[in-house]
C-alpha cells in the first residue's frame, strides 16, 4: 500500500485510493460482513494445525482414543467454520465489488450522455470505452482482490507469527528467519517486473495497431504489393513481444522457484532445529507438527504478498480515470430557472454569435441573421468553414463563446434543455443506427409512440413500402447486428425520426451521399415533406436545398461573407459562385436542380 | 480466480460468437498443434524434466518428513537426524531447480509457439485476395490473430505442463500412500469420489454461469459503445432519461448474472478447505487408532496428513483448468480454420514476375461475379492504349468499382481474360505488377505512422528527398511543412488528424512516388475546402499524363480531360468516346446533358453558366454520376 507513487505524489495516490472507498460507503453493511467473516475464517484455519499438533503428541502419549476421537472432531468443526465463513467472505467481498462496479458503470453511462459535444469531440470513443470497462473492472477487482487479500494477508501472517512466538519462540525466529528474504524477493521481483509487464503491454498494443491498420488497410497493401514488407512489419513486431515477455516469465519463473524454496527450506530447518529440540525435549512432537503445518498454511499468503501490490497502482490509475469523467463538469448546463415555455412560431435569431474552442473566438465570428418561423435559410461553405457549428449552437450542443443564439425571443440558456431539444428536430449528416429494430430507430426520440404515427413518419419519409418488403417489416433489426441499410435508406430513417417529435423547428445536415437518382428524388420528396410549415436551417450540399432557400448564408472561415437567395448571388462572381461551381453545379444539377425535369426526361431510368 | 470478472481482455465487444464451448479434448486439433511443439524439442525435454524433478521430490517430501520423525527424533538419533535434514534439502533444491527449468522453459515453448502462430496467420491472411475481406469483419480476424493464439499460449504455458503435473502428483500420492498403508489409504480418499461429484457439479453450473456472465457483459458494453457513439442523436433527441432506464435494466442483468457466478466461485475454495477437514479427521481417527494399535507410526500419521493436504490442490486446479483447455480447443479450432481458408487469388506455381510494362490494358469478354452468382460485369471489352486516361462514368452499381478491382487483380474474373501488355494478369506474379500500379481510392486509407512513412508507402526504399519531391508533385509540401514536425509528423489511426482532402494529397503523393505505369483513381465526393480543391486538380493533371490511368470520376473537369470517356450501365460499358463524341452520339450520356440543359433552361434560375466556365461546344452541361 505504501508503495512509492508513480507520478503525482503519494498524497495524491492516497487521496484517490481514499476516495475510490467511498464507492464501499453503501454497501458498509456487507464489508463489514466481510471483514468480520474473514477474521473468523483466519482464526479457525490457524485452529487447526495447533489441534492436529495436539492429536499428534497425544498419540505420541498413547492417550485413548476418545481423546483422538474428539481432537478429530474439534478439527472438523473447525475445517467447517473455516469452510462457511471463508465462503462467506468470498461471496460478499465479490458481491460488493460488483454492486460498486454496478453504480460505477451506471453513473459513467449518465455522466456520458449528460456531456456536451465538446467532450465528445475532443475524447475517442474506444478510449471512453476503455473507462467505463478496463477501468471500472479494475476498481472492482481492488476491491474484491486486494482490499480483502491486503487484510486477509496481514492478519493470517501476524496470527501466525504471535502463535507461533508464543509455542516456541525459538523456533519461531528461525522458521520466520525466511520471511524477510521473501520480502526481499518479492518487492524486488514486483519492482522488477512493472517496468516489463508495461513493456509488454505497449508491444501488444503496437502489434494491435500494426495488426488492425494492416487488415483495415488491406485494399491499399495489396495495391501497392506491400504485403511481404507488411509481414516484416509485423513479424519483427511479433518477436519483439515475444522477447520481452520470455523476459517477464524468466523473472517470473525464477521468482516462483525461489519462494517455493525458500518455504520448504524452512521446512527443513524446523525439521533440523526442531526435531533436535524434540529430542531435547524442550518441544514436543506435536508443536514440530503444528510447526510444520502453520508453515503450509502461511505458504499460499506468502505468495500472496508478490502480486498483492500489483493491482493497486493500476487501480489507482484506474481511479484517477474515472474521477476525470465523473468529475468533468458538462459546459453546457441548465440554468436553475430555466423557462419551460413552449417554442410556438419558431424564429430563430443569431446575434452576434462567436465561438471557438477552449475559450477562443476562431471557428465562428460575429454572426448575426434572423430566420422568420417557416423559413427555410441555407448555409455553405467549404469543409471547416463552421456550419455544422453554427447549427449546432441552436439545440445548445455547445454554448457560444459571444453574443447569443435567441428562440422566439428567449435566450436558448434560459431555456431548459429537454424542452429546447425537443422543438428541434435534427436529421445529421452521419445517420447512426441503433442496434434495434427499425421501429425503435424511427420512434427513437419517442419511445411510447403508436404503430400509425412511426409508419406515418416512414410514409412521409418515403421508407414505409421498402420497410413492407422486409421479412419482418417494421421488427427487422438494424445496426451492429441487423441487417444493412444503404446510404439512400439510413438517411430517409433519419428523416423519419424527427417527423415523430413534430418539432417546430428543423435542422438539417445536408449529407451528399452515395445514392442513385431514383432514391435522391425520394430522399429529396421526403425532405420537402418534412420541411413543411417549419423553420429550417440547413447545411447544404444540394442545389435544390439552395434553390428552395429563402436565404443561403455563405460561409467563409467562420465569417458569414455573402447572403442572399441563389439568383441574387449567382448574379456576380464571389464565394458562392466559386463554391456553386465546385460543390453544387457539377455533383448534383443533373439529378436534381429540377425535379421535374428528372421526372420529364428520365422516366425511363431505373 | 478471476471472480465473476468482466469476460476479460480483448475481444469483449466482438465476442459473441466466439462463446461456443466445444469438447475439451479434440484430436485433430491437438495433432495439428504438436509440430508447433516439435521445433522446439529441446526446450520442451527440458521443461517436462524439471516437471517430473518438481512433482516427484514434492511428492517425496512428507516421506522424508515421516521417516525423520520415526528414525531419528523418536528414536533421538542426532547423527541421522543431520543426515535425514540433509537429504532433505537435497529434495528442496532438486524442487526448487525442477520447477524453475519447468515454468521457465514451458513458457519459452508457449510464447515461441505464440509467436510462429501468430506470425503465421498472418503470413497467411496477407495472401487472402480482397474477396475475403468483403466477407470478414476485422475485429473478428484481429481476435483470431490476438486472443485466440494468446488462449493457447496460456493454456501451454499453465495449463497443460500443469494439468500433467497435477495428474502426476495425484497418481504418485495415491501409489505412496497405498504403498505406506493401504488400509489409511483408502479410507483417507474415501472423500475423494464426494470431491469428484462435487467438482463435476459445480464445474457444469460454473460454465452456465460464466457464459452468462460474459453474455451479459457483452450486452453492457455494445450499450455502452453505442450510447457513446451515438451520443449526438441521443442528446438531439433527449433519450437521456430513457436510455439511462434501459441501461440500468442491462446492468442489473450483468450485476445477478456476476452474483450468481459469484455464489459459485465462492464455492469452490470452501468446499475444498472442507473436504480436507474431513479427510484430516479421518487420517487422525483412523490412523491414530492403528497408531494405539502400534501398526502405524506418528511420523506416517504426519507424513499422510501432509499428503491428503496436498492431494485435493491438484483436483481442485485440474477443475480450474478444464474451461481454459475447452477454451484453448475452440481457438485452436478457429485458428486451424482460418489458416485452412484457400486465397482466392493466389500465384499460379510457375506465375512469372511481369517485366517493365507500357500499360496496356485490355479487357477481352470479361464477366464477373463476386460469390453470389449475380453478374457484376458482363461481357465487357476494353482496349487501353498506354498513357491513355480513361474516365469512368456510370451511376451507383454500374460496376465501376469492380471493373478497376480487376485490374488491380484484387478478384480474378469469371469469364474472359484481362491483359497487360498482352500477358494475362493471372499469369504473372501480382507483386510484380502491383508494383507498376497505384492505386488512389476515394477514402484514402493512412497509417499510424509519420507522414514521411505514409507516402514511401508507395516505394519503401524512396529517399527523403523522392518523398519530398512526391509531395511538391502532390501540393503538399508547404503543407506539410507548416505541421510542427514536418515530414516527421505522426499521424494519428487513419489520419485523423488530417482533413479530408489533405488525406486525398497524401494518398496522391503516395502514387506519385511509386510512379506506376497503370493508375487507378476513384475521385473523392467529399466536400473539400476551395484551396484543397485547386490542390487536388493540380495533382492530378501532374499525376494523370504518361501513364495509363482509370478514374472513376466525379468531376466535370476530369471527365473532359479523359481521352475516353467509359459509360457504365448495370455491368456493361453502353458508351466509349470523348464527350463531344457521346454528346454527338445522343445516347445516355447526352441525354444526362440534355435534362441539365433543359433544367437550367426551364428554371431561370441558372442563367449563362457559360460565363463561369469555358463551356465545351455542346453548350450544355455535363453530369457526372452521383457517386
Amino acid at each position: 500500500m505504501n508503495r512509492p507513487a508513480q507520478k503525482s505524489g503519494v498524497w495524491y495516490n492516497v487521496r484517490i485510493f481514499l476516495r475510490l472507498q467511498t464507492f464501499l460507503l453503501p454497501y458498509w453493511r456487507r464489508a463489514t460482513l466481510t471483514y468480520v467473516l474473514l477474521f473468523i475464517s483466519s482464526a479457525s484455519a490457524l485452529v487447526i494445525p495447533w489441534l492436529f499438533g495436539r492429536a499428534v503428541d497425544r498419540l505420541v502419549e498413547q492417550a485413548s482414543l476418545g481423546i483422538i476421537l474428539t481432537v478429530a472432531g474439534w478439527i472438523l468443526v473447525a475445517a467447517i467454520i473455516r469452510g462457511a465463513t471463508s465462503y462467506g467472505q468470498s461471496y460478499f467481498s465479490q458481491a460488493v465489488s460488483q454492486l460498486v462496479a454496478y453504480d460505477l458503470r451506471n453513473t459513467m453511462y449518465d455522466r456520458f450522455q449528460r456531456q456536451s459535444f465538446s467532450f465528445f469531440d475532443t475524447s475517442r470513443t474506444a478510449e471512453l470505452m476503455s473507462r467505463a470497462t478496463a477501468d471500472v473492472e479494475s476498481v472492482r477487482m481492488l476491491i474484491s482482490f486486494a482490499l480483502v487479500r491486503i487484510v486477509q494477508v496481514a492478519v493470517m501472517l501476524l496470527m501466525v507469527t504471535v502463535v507461533l512466538l508464543q509455542s516456541n519462540w525459538q523456533l519461531a525466529l528461525v522458521t520466520l528467519a525466511v520471511l524477510p528474504f521473501i520480502a526481499y524477493r518479492t518487492t524486488r521481483t514486483s519492482r522488477r517486473l512493472r517496468p516489463v509487464w508495461l513493456a509488454v503491454q505497449q508491444e501488444m498494443a503496437a502489434l494491435s495497431t500494426v495488426l488492425q491498420e494492416s487488415l483495415s488497410g488491406m485494399r491499399v497493401v495489396k495495391a501497392f504489393g506491400r504485403e511481404k514488407e507488411e509481414t516484416e512489419r509485423f513479424n519483427k513486431q511479433a518477436y519483439t513481444l515475444y522477447e520481452r515477455n520470455v523476459t517477464a516469465n524468466d523473472e517470473q519463473a525464477l521468482n516462483t522457484a525461489l519462494m517455493t524454496f525458500s518455504v520448504y527450506f524452512a521446512a527443513g530447518i524446523q525439521l533440523l532445529y526442531g526435531g533436535y529440540m524434540v529430542m531435547q525435549g524442550e518441544l514436543t512432537p506435536g508443536d514440530l507438527t503444528a510447526f510444520l503445518f502453520y508453515l503450509l498454511t502461511i505458504t499460499v499468503y506468502i505468495r500472496m504478498i508478490g502480486w498483492l501490490g500489483n493491482p493497486l497502482s493500476p487501480a489507482v490509475a484506474s481511479g484517477e480515470r474515472i474521477f476525470e469523467i465523473l468529475d468533468a463538469r458538462p459546459e453546457v448546463r441548465e440554468k436553475q430557472d430555466a423557462t419551460d415555455n413552449a417554442v410556438v412560431a419558431g424564429q430563430i435569431a443569431f446575434n452576434n454569435v462567436s465561438f471557438g474552442y477552449g475559450g477562443r473566438d476562431d471557428v465562428l465570428q460575429d454572426v448575426t441573421f434572423v430566420a422568420e418561423p417557416g423559413q427555410v435559410i441555407a448555409v455553405v461553405g467549404a469543409t471547416g468553414s463552421g456550419k455544422t457549428t453554427l447549427v449546432s449552437l441552436i439545440p445548445r450542443f455547445y454554448d457560444p463563446t459571444r453574443g447569443a443564439v435567441v428562440i422566439d425571443r428567449v435566450d436558448v440558456r434560459n431555456m431548459t434543455l429537454d424542452h429546447l431539444r425537443s422543438s428541434i428536430g435534427l436529421v445529421q449528416q452521419d445517420v447512426f443506427l441503433f442496434s434495434a429494430t427499425i421501429r425503435d430507430n424511427i420512434a427513437y426520440g419517442v419511445p411510447e409512440a403508436p404503430e400509425e404515427e412511426i409508419i406515418a413518419a416512414a410514409s412521409a419519409a418515403r421508407l414505409d413500402s421498402f420497410i413492407r418488403s422486409l421479412p419482418d417489416q417494421y421488427d427487422t433489426w438494424v445496426g451492429e447486428r441487423g441487417i444493412n441499410l444503404s446510404g439512400g435508406q439510413r438517411q430517409r430513417l433519419a428523416i423519419a425520426r424527427p417527423l415523430l417529435l413534430d418539432p417546430r423547428i428543423l435542422i438539417l445536415d445536408d449529407s451528399l451521399s452515395s445514392v442513385d437518382a431514383e432514391t435522391e428524388r425520394s430522399i429529396q420528396q421526403a425532405l420537402d415533406r418534412v420541411m413543411e410549415g417549419r423553420t429550417t436551417i440547413v447545411v447544404a450540399q444540394r442545389l435544390a436545398s439552395v434553390l428552395r432557400a429563402d436565404q443561403i448564408l455563405v460561409l467563409d472561415e467562420g465569417r458569414i461573407v455573402q447572403r442572399g437567395t441563389h439568383a441574387e448571388l449567382i448574379a456576380y462572381p464571389g464565394h458562392y459562385r466559386q463554391i456553386y461551381e465546385l460543390q453544387l453545379r457539377h455533383q448534383e444539377e443533373a439529378f436534381e436542380a429540377a425535379p421535374e425535369g428528372i421526372t420529364a426526361g428520365g422516366g425511363s431510368r431505373p | 480466480m478471476m471472480g465473476g470478472g468482466g469476460g476479460g481482455g480483448y475481444g469483449q465487444y466482438d465476442g459473441w460468437d466466439d462463446e461456443n464451448l466445444g469438447a475439451v479434448y479434440d484430436r485433430s486439433i491437438l495433432v495439428r498443434l504438436i509440430p508447433y511443439i516439435g521445433q522446439f524439442k529441446l526446450w520442451a525435454t527440458i521443461a517436462v524434466i524439471g516437471m517430473l524433478a518438481a512433482t516427484f521430490s514434492s511428492v517425496a517430501m512428507p516421506l522424508f518428513i515421516g521417516l525423520t520423525v520415526d528414525t531419528a527424533i523418536a528414536t533421538g538419533n542426532t547423527t541421522r537426524l543431520v543426515w535425514m535434514a540433509g537429504l532433505f534439502f537435497g529434495l528442496v533444491v532438486i524442487n526448487a531447480i525442477g520447477l524453475w527449468l519447468q515454468s521457465r522453459y514451458m513458457a519459452k515453448v508457449a510464447h515461441a509457439m505464440l509467436v510462429n502462430i501468430r506470425t503465421q496467420l498472418f503470413g497467411h491472411l496477407q495472401k487472402q485476395s480482397l474477396g475475403f475481406y468483403d466477407k470478414q469483419q476485422v475485429g473478428r480476424l484481429m481476435s483470431r490473430v490476438v486472443s485466440d493464439v494468446e488462449q493457447i499460449q496460456q493454456v501451454m504455458t499453465g495449463g497443460v505442463i500443469g494439468t500433467i503435473s497435477d495428474v502426476l502428483t495425484l497418481v504418485g500420492i495415491v501409489v505412496i500412500m497405498l504403498v505406506m498403508d493401504w488400509s489409511l489409504a483408502v479410507v483417507t480418499l474415501s472423500v475423494v469420489p464426494a470431491l469428484i461429484v462435487i467438482s463435476i457439479f459445480w464445474q457444469r453450473r460454473a460454465r452456465v454461469a460464466f457464459l452468462r456472465v460474459r453474455r451479459a457483459i457483452s450486452v453492457v458494453n455494445g450499450s455502452l459503445q453505442e450510447n457513446v457513439s451515438g451520443v449526438r442523436v441521443v442528446q438531439s433527441m433527449n433519450r437521456e432519461d430513457e436510455n439511462m432506464r434501459r441501461f440500468d435494466n442491462i446492468n442489473h442483468d450483468h450485476l445477478d448474472a456476476n452474483l450468481r457466478a459469484s455464489r459459485l466461485t465462492a464455492g469452490m475454495f470452501p468446499a475444498v478447505e472442507i473436504m480436507v477437514g474431513i479427510s484430516m479427521a479421518i487420517v487422525i481417527i483412523y490412523g491414530g487408532w492403528q497408531v494405539l494399535q502400534g501398526a502405524l507410526t506418528v511420523g506416517f500419521l504426519v507424513a499422510f496428513t501432509l499428503w491428503v493436504q496436498r492431494f485435493f490442490d491438484p483436483i481442485r486446479n485440474i477443475t480450474m483448468q478444464y474451461t481454459e483447455l475447452q477454451r484453448a480447443m475452440a481457438s485452436g479450432q478457429r485458428i486451424f480454420e482460418l489458416l485452412d481458408t484457400q486465397p482466392q487469388v493466389a500465384d499460379k506455381d510457375d506465375a512469372q514476375p511481369i517485366p517493365p510494362i507500357t500499360g496496356r490494358v485490355t479487357f477481352e469478354n470479361v464477366s464477373f461475379s463476386y460469390a453470389d452468382d449475380i453478374p457484376v460485369l458482363r461481357n465487357v471489352s476494353l482496349d487501353a492504349e498506354p498513357g491513355e486516361t480513361i474516365a469512368l462514368v456510370g451511376e451507383t452499381g454500374a460496376g465501376k468499382t469492380t471493373f478497376v478491382s480487376l485490374i488491380a487483380r484484387f478478384y480474378d474474373v469469371t469469364r474472359g481474360r484481362l491483359t497487360i501488355d498482352g500477358l494475362d494478369v493471372r499469369d504473372v506474379q501480382h507483386e510484380s505488377l502491383a508494383h507498376q500500379m497505384g492505386i488512389v481510392p476515394q477514402e484514402p486509407f493512412l497509417f499510424s505512422d509519420t507522414i514521411e512513412a505514409n507516402i514511401r508507402f508507395g516505394k519503401p526504399d524512396a529517399t527523403r528527398a523522392e518523398v519530398e519531391a512526391a509531395a511538391r508533385g502532390a501540393g503538399l509540401h508547404e503543407i506539410i511543412m507548416h505541421m510542427d514536425n514536418g515530414y516527421d509528423t505522426e499521424l494519428q489511426e487513419r489520419g485523423a488528424n488530417l482533413s479530408v482532402g489533405h488525406r486525398q494529397l497524401v494518398s496522391f503523393a503516395r502514387a506519385i512516388l511509386a510512379d506506376p505505369r497503370i493508375l487507378i483513381l476513384d475521385e473523392a465526393t467529399a466536400n473539400i475546402d476551395t484551396r484543397t480543391e485547386a490542390r487536388i486538380q493540380d495533382a492530378l493533371r501532374r499525376l494523370l499524363p504518361g501513364r495509363t490511368s482509370f478514374v472513376i470520376a466525379h468531376r466535370l473537369s476530369t471527365i473532359r480531360e479523359a481521352s475516353r470517356i467509359v459509360v457504365m450501365d448495370n455491368g456493361s460499358i453502353v458508351e466509349i468516346g470523348t464527350h463531344n463524341q457521346l454528346l454527338a452520339n445522343d445516347g445516355i450520356y447526352a441525354r444526362l446533358n440534355a435534362i441539365s440543359y433543359g433544367a437550367e433552361a426551364t428554371n431561370g434560375h441558372i442563367t449563362a453558366p457559360s460565363a463561369a466556365l469555358p463551356a465545351p461546344a455542346g453548350g450544355a452541361e455535363d453530369s457526372a454520376e452521383d457517386k
